[in-house]
């Protein structure tokens, strides 16, 4: 039965179908709708787990890694500044192969400080070993959460699901909740093999050196790239079950003849499709593909959606200062890789929670130029009358 | 299944690689013998965890995490929150040193207190950060030499005074704090016994001698440890609900010089004028927290059931000072 929430009530409901027993969380804009909801429910007895209120999201990610090696699932959730000050123990989660889910509620990162949405936060910790899913709708938060659990149980490593800020977390959509006895059935009793236990005394987080100390990052680098066999299973396997699929690692959207494609990731992907169906309807040859997955980084998947492309725009919402586009500068080496010589047009958009409008949007689609190979990357132009849009000068703005 | 080795009952086994004469070993060796193997044992990167699980071995018998430095308090939080969630009531401690516990990891340990988590937070104070090459910490007292507060023509070592780490746990009015030093162990026992039978959040404080960085001889860790408590530099007491329930009372007071003379950490006060003047403000220190504790007062008499055993323990390890002790009886 469908009803009408906010994304992170969707989340939040989809986290107690879960059944974690340990919830910590620091609050902070855009992510406490989230852990409010949680609250409510366990003060509620809705959800028989143990709500911490940590003292910093520091703390908040400590708390779930003790609750992991301890063997309760476990979730937290934050944003922006929240997750930059839980870097060190996100790289240690994953470097000791903890099952964490957490969310991340896709926020700007100051300075300037900034509450609204951009994938900056996110972005910033992309090589920290956690999987990465970028969500375009409420529904989608609330399935991911759910296939979250099981992919991070079985490939005992950590996932993250990404939710744009305010554009989903503080937006009503209808959502289609599934019962608890369809969550029980896809999704296991977590089962830890390297829990705390006196009768069974582990060492975990023990020294390394220079003769091993690689094998374990080795490990770990091949169980993220086999993980994108179990995030298509198991997307799939939702999919069989209650009826809604994803594409696991990418989706693709009227690619078929497309000679243009817009890639990007999250929200703004339902204006990216408004924009496609307009230019079609205007005889003109374009798709777009969403990045869903960004780690592990998909890069088989991508090539084959986009090896017959003429031209490639990568539309997203964060960069690396003074090198570009995150996302265009990886897409640009696999396709390298794959003697693919095809231009990947780096634009940054929607940064700070600005919208990008199918008006700006079409205008970047208009003002993309395959034959600039040295531009690093350019920037979407400010918001655009809908009259204006034919004028692709409008697009190097 | 109970995997452990039937033979082997030490919770921290020998081969591990502390110096001679660590302090830090001996506590941790006392302390994880006195709580036993059922229990969880979470550290603070540092010393004890360094020595203890050198590249893929463990010295640990009983299950052991390390996280990063400043998250003990953090992840026995979760872990505790995880036991609790699943019924069970396996006990909980954090082992840190002082880094650990009086700076960066401070904040972790203050939320764990305030929420009241059922965790035993043991700080293993060697007065620096030994584990880098010591360096000083908020732990070092004043006037220390280390390699980031070293005397010069400008300074006499670190300028700034010992955090009074204890007062500040006992603000929280957590059930129970108390500190100890590796010099009496009846002492230490008893408080490890105590701490063990009290549910909620629960402090202790261990002055740790380290030879390498207070430059004794590592024959000495015991003497210098008990000097730190005659000179009246190091305090034993204990705190319950944030009041003072206990102190070891001192039979006589020593010279704060008895305690700093065999340490090379304090050999540039020695000789000059301007060290004159940091031993005077040394022995000060020692004065007024002898003072503040009563630890001198002939007529102090505590009437709980905790301070009758610090001083049922307490007065055991008066060693130093058999004559003193007797007039005391």
């Amino acid at each position: 039965m469908k009803k009408l929430l906010e994304g992170s009530q969707a989340v939040a409901e989809a986290v107690r179908l879960c059944r974690p027993q340990v919830v910590a969380a620091y609050p902070i804009t855009p992510q406490t709708h989230i852990i409010e909801r949680l609250a409510q429910h366990v003060a509620d007895g809705e959800l028989a787990a143990e709500f911490i209120n940590a003292e910093s999201e520091f703390g908040a990610a400590s708390i779930v890694l003790g609750a992991v090696a301890a063997g309760a699932r476990a979730f937290t959730a934050t944003a922006s500044q929240g997750l930059l000050l839980m870097t060190e123990v996100l790289y240690n989660i994953a470097g000791m192969r903890l099952p964490v889910v957490m969310v991340c509620a896709n926020r700007a990162v100051g300075a300037p400080i900034n509450i609204f949405s951009d994938h900056q936060d996110s972005m910033a910790l992309r090589d920290a070993g956690w999987i990465q899913i970028y969500v375009e709708s409420n529904q989608e938060a609330a399935d991911s959460l759910i296939q979250a659990y099981r992919i991070a149980e079985v490939c005992e490593l950590p996932v993250m699901v990404c939710m744009d800020g305010f554009f989903l977390t503080h937006t009503f959509e209808p959502v289609d909740l599934p019962s608890q006895a369809m969550v029980d059935g896809y999704l296991p009793a977590f089962r830890f093999a390297r829990t705390l236990d006196p009768t069974q005394p582990m060492t975990l987080g023990g020294g390394s050196e220079a003769d091993n100390y690689q094998e374990f990052r080795v490990a770990q680098h091949h169980t993220m790239e086999n993980a994108q066999t179990v995030i298509e299973a198991f997307d799939a396997d939702f999919g069989e079950q209650f009826g809604r699929t994803y594409g696991g690692l990418v989706q693709d959207y009227r690619l078929a003849g497309a000679d243009t494609v817009l890639l990007g990731l999250g929200s703004l992907m339902g204006a990216v499709r408004d924009v496609v169906d307009r230019l079609r309807d205007q005889g003109q040859a374009v798709g777009a593909l969403r990045l869903r997955c960004f780690r592990p980084f998909p890069a088989q998947a991508l090539i084959e959606q986009l090896r017959a492309a003429q031209r490639i725009i990568v539309l997203e919402k964060a960069f690396s200062a003074g090198a570009g586009g995150i996302v265009a500068i990886e897409l640009r080496a696999a396709l390298q890789q794959a003697g693919i010589t095809t231009t990947v047009d780096s634009v940054i958009g929607g940064l700070g929670g600005r919208d990008l409008t199918p008006e700006v949007i079409e205008a970047i689609i208009r003002g993309a130029k395959p034959d600039e190979h040295e531009a690093t990357c350019r920037f979407a132009p400010d918001h655009i009358a809908p009259d204006n849009i034919n004028s692709g000068e409008a697009s190097h703005g | 299944m109970d995997k452990r080795d039937p033979f082997r009952h030490n919770v921290l086994t020998s081969g591990h690689r502390a110096c001679s004469g660590c302090g830090e070993a001996m506590a941790a060796r006392m302390v994880t013998d006195l709580i036993g193997p059922d229990a969880i044992y979470v550290n603070a990167t540092g010393c004890l965890q360094v020595f203890t699980t050198h590249n893929q071995q463990s010295a640990w018998q009983a299950p052991w995490i390390h996280s990063v430095f400043a998250n003990a308090a953090a992840v026995a939080s979760g872990v505790e929150a995880a036991l609790r969630a699943k019924g069970k009531e396996t006990p909980v401690v954090v082992q840190a040193g002082d880094g650990g516990t009086f700076d960066i990891g401070l904040q972790c340990l203050s939320g764990m207190i305030e929420r009241g988590h059922d965790v035993l937070f043991v700080c293993y104070d060697n007065e620096a950060y030994m584990n880098t090459g010591v360096q000083r910490s908020s732990s070092t007292p004043h006037a220390v030499r280390t390699t980031t507060s070293p005397p010069g023509r400008l300074s006499q070592g670190k300028h700034h005074l010992k955090k009074d780490v204890i007062s500040i746990i006992a603000a929280h009015h957590l059930p129970y704090a108390a500190t100890a030093t590796v010099a009496y162990f009846p002492d230490l026992k008893a408080k490890v016994e105590k701490a063990m039978t009290i549910k909620g959040p629960r402090f202790l404080h261990i002055l740790s001698p380290c030879p390498l960085g207070w430059e004794h001889d590592s024959a000495l860790s015991v003497t210098v440890s008990r000097l730190a408590v005659e000179t009246g530099l190091f305090p034993l007491v204990e705190l319950e609900h944030g009041e003072l329930t206990g102190v070891m009372r001192l039979a006589a007071q020593r010279p704060v010089e008895e305690y700093l003379r065999p340490q090379g950490r304090f050999k540039h006060l020695f000789g000059s004028k301007e060290g004159a003047v940091e031993l005077r403000h040394l022995q000060a220190l020692a004065d007024a927290r002898i003072r503040r504790y009563g630890l001198l007062s002939a007529d102090t008499e505590w009437d709980t059931e905790s301070v009758a055993q610090v001083q049922r323990h307490g007065r055991g390890g008066y060693v130093s000072a058999p004559q003193e002790m007797d007039d005391e009886r």
